[in-house]
């Protein structure tokens, strides 16, 4: 009862979850060989940002929509057709119905 | 090893909700709280029952004998013809039921502090309740007429739902979209009922798929159903209510209309394996049979579905918009491994898709009511809707955080949780169809681990933002519902073997065998 | 939009109707009826289900209306789509 399988292979969560747990055993003996001294509320706390200096809160914080800029920028031409798909308009929800309701008739009963 | 229960447990199944429905205005006058446990008590009545008619039907079923009961309104015991309106219940028609209860009970456990502010809530309880009895009426019943007069129930309370909060006006808009759709997929449905009956003179389904022949009426009458209850179902380009009206309700409102969705799936399953399954091995034109023809004009569309669900959900900046575009990008592969099993009918991977799909179904609607529910948590801590606003949430909210986990890694499809294991069925049969549908499903998978690995960080992540310095833990009873359904996933993500045997199997055997149904009618004749 | 879905409901309900039609029939009613052949009444039962979920559905959407008239202003369907993309 712990293994599925499927048409060409199989899969036990169960195994998987010892591996991991062995691998957290490993790294947490790892870290208990380093350093735990640190001194409080000196520099040694303050975040890192290559020498520049630190803004409010808000501003180092990074917005939802800033964050794959990467990749949106690059499918734009495909976004730009998704966006013009979804108008919101309730008239073209019922355009799409007939639409695909026309493809399959023509398909399926011609 | 069976329980011994009643005959009549379907039809009570549909009726109790009903009569809680019909009292709760009048308990409501007397105290508000005990309205609240006196639903939690009927929802929980309910389940019971549907717990026991799924436990006598999945340990008495045999590969070759499945086990359905039949109740037949006003009669003893069926008599040809049939006449009167039948409750069929098989092993397919019980495991739906089964989501829907778990769905329902748990969102009344979490309405009890989510709702807390409102006011008219006994029109709430009343519209939840009728709610359960339309969804669990469309999934028990036999009968095509019946089956559209739920589905109206159905969408006329839950578009009453939708539109809950009338004081902000999106609600009511997304409303308004809601039961436009629903009322026109209905009525195209009743027209290919009415197709149906006037070329056979019968309703009930069994009868139907006995007497069907593929004639040109017939072929119009599938394509209307089809393409109707895949509206119903979110399947793009038919999909576009789905965000609007799932963003806008509130999140218990949204994890019921998840079972309303996924009872128009039951309904496209139930159309074509049963009540066409005599002809789905004839061949249709080029020689090609007609389970090859649908399953062919299926898999378009889905994987269409799973790349624009994802592409879209990657942009928003709504919280609830962006786990609505996943829904879609999931009723994708839901559809994906119908269509491959419909293709491939026969083969050996063609049964395993079919039984990933089933699979898939339940983890699909586990995992989306969990991030929904963290969803509504985080709205009804902060009051924001947009992420751009949120941050450092982590810090107050720590057990909303690890729902979220919970739910971010089984939506992926994340070992060891159960998304990976339904979804790996579904990659290695879709594979053995086709290599191209199988590598467009892992790669929108993970496009979809990219997309709430955005939320995570822009919702939770980050410094303390000193504008939420005083949110605190949601309440108790929203926690407790949350649990539930965690502890539900990872118990199906640990245990594979054992939900796929000795549940998923039988659905898929009582799916693709349509003699056993037509057996409980004519009883062997 | 309202007035497209109270068509659509009207043409399948007349459809429905006429589907239990047989030629030269009288009402299916069996008490003193002339004799003869009768329509189908099941048809005619499954309109009147039909027509009064319409009428629901209309109350409900024609309420809804009124709703997005005080938020909107407007009714053009082009105009209320606060909601899009």
């Amino acid at each position: 009862m712990f293994t599925i399988e499927t048409g060409s292979g199989f899969w036990t969560p169960i195994v998987w979850v010892i591996a991991i747990v062995v691998a957290f055993l490993v790294m947490y003996i790892l870290r208990m060989f380093g350093n735990k001294t640190y001194k409080k509320d000196t520099e040694q706390v303050k975040s890192f940002l290559s020498g520049n200096p630190e803004y409010s809160k808000e501003h180092m914080h990074i917005k939802a929509s800033n964050l794959y800029w990467g990749f949106t920028q690059s499918m734009d031409g495909f976004y730009k057709i998704l966006r013009k798909m979804h108008t919101g308009n309730a008239s073209d929800y019922v355009l799409w119905f007939v639409i695909v309701l026309a493809i399959f008739f023509l398909v399926e009963v011609m | 090893m069976s329980i011994a229960i009643p005959e009549y447990i379907p039809a009570l199944i549909v009726a109790v909700p009903l009569l809680g429905a019909f009292l709760t205005p009048l308990i409501s006058k007397i105290n508000g709280k005990l309205r609240n446990i006196f639903v939690i008590l009927v929802l929980g009545l309910n389940s019971l029952f549907v717990g026991l008619l799924a436990y006598n039907i999945f340990t008495k079923s045999t590969p070759d004998s499945p086990f359905i009961y039949t109740y037949i309104f006003g009669a003893k015991d069926i008599t040809l013809p049939v006449v009167r309106i039948l409750f069929e219940v098989d092993a397919m028609s019980i495991f739906m039921a089964i989501i829907a209860s778990i769905l329902t009970l748990v969102a009344v456990i979490y309405s009890w502090g989510f709702m807390k502010e409102n006011t008219g809530l006994d029109k709430y309880y009343t519209l939840f309740l009728l709610l359960t009895a339309g969804m669990l009426g469309m999934m028990l019943t036999g009968d095509m007429f019946n089956f559209f007069v739920f589905l109206e129930i159905t969408s006329i309370s839950s578009a009453a739902l939708v539109a809950f909060w009338t004081h902000k006006g999106e609600s009511v808009e997304a409303g308004f979209k809601y039961i436009l759709i629903s009322t026109i997929g209905a009525l195209f449905i009743l027209f290919a009922v009415a197709i149906l009956y006037g070329q056979y003179d019968a309703l009930n389904i069994a009868v139907l798929s006995n007497a069907i022949q593929y004639t040109f009426l017939d072929k119009i009458a599938l394509v209307l159903l089809i393409v109707a209850l895949a509206m119903k179902a979110g399947l793009v380009p038919m999909h576009m209510w789905l965000p609007d009206s799932y963003s806008r309700a509130p999140a218990t409102v949204t994890i019921a209309l998840v079972g309303a969705t996924l009872a128009s799936l039951y309904g496209v399953l139930r159309v074509i394996f049963t009540l066409y399954g005599n002809v789905l091995l004839e061949p249709a034109k080029f020689d090609i049979p007609v389970s090859m023809f649908i399953g062919w004009l299926i898999i378009p569309l889905a994987v269409i579905s799973i790349i624009v669900g994802v592409m879209m959900a990657l942009r928003q900046t709504d919280f609830k918009r962006l786990i609505a575009f996943a829904a879609v990008a999931e009723i994708g592969y839901m559809f994906l491994a119908i269509g491959t099993g419909l293709a491939a009918m026969g083969t050996a991977y063609g049964r395993t898709a079919l039984e990933g799909g089933i699979f898939h179904i339940i983890n699909d609607a586990l995992d989306v009511s969990l991030l929904f529910l963290v969803a509504g948590a985080i709205y009804y801590a902060t009051k924001e809707w947009s992420l751009n606003e949120m941050g450092g949430l982590a810090r107050n909210m720590k057990y909303t955080t690890i729902f979220f986990i919970i739910g971010l890694l089984a939506v992926a499809g994340m070992p060891p949780f159960n998304g990976f294991a339904s979804k790996l069925i579904i990659y290695e049969s879709t594979f053995q169809l086709n290599p191209i549908l199988a590598i467009v499903a892992i790669l929108c998978s993970i496009l979809l681990l990219a997309t709430f690995v955005k939320v995570f960080h822009s919702a939770f992540m980050g410094p303390k933002l000193p504008k939420f310095s005083d949110v605190k833990e949601v309440p108790k009873s929203m926690l407790f519902a949350m649990g539930i359904i965690a502890c539900i996933i990872i118990f199906f993500g640990l245990f594979p073997g054992l939900v796929v045997e000795n549940i998923v199997r039988p659905v898929a055997d009582a799916l693709v065998s349509n003699a056993q149904y037509l057996s409980a009618v004519f009883g062997g004749v | 939009m309202i007035i497209g879905i109270t068509l659509i409901e009207s043409g399948v309900n007349l459809f429905l109707i006429t589907l239990g039609y047989r030629k030269g029939s009288v009402a299916p009613i069996y008490t003193s009826s002339p004799g003869g052949v009768m329509s189908l009444p099941i048809p005619q039962a499954l309109t009147l289900t039909s027509i009064v979920i319409g009428v629901a559905v209309l109350a409900l959407m024609l309420s809804l209306v009124i709703q997005i008239y005080r938020h909107y202003g407007t009714l053009d369907v082009r105009k209320v789509r606060r909601l899009k993309e």
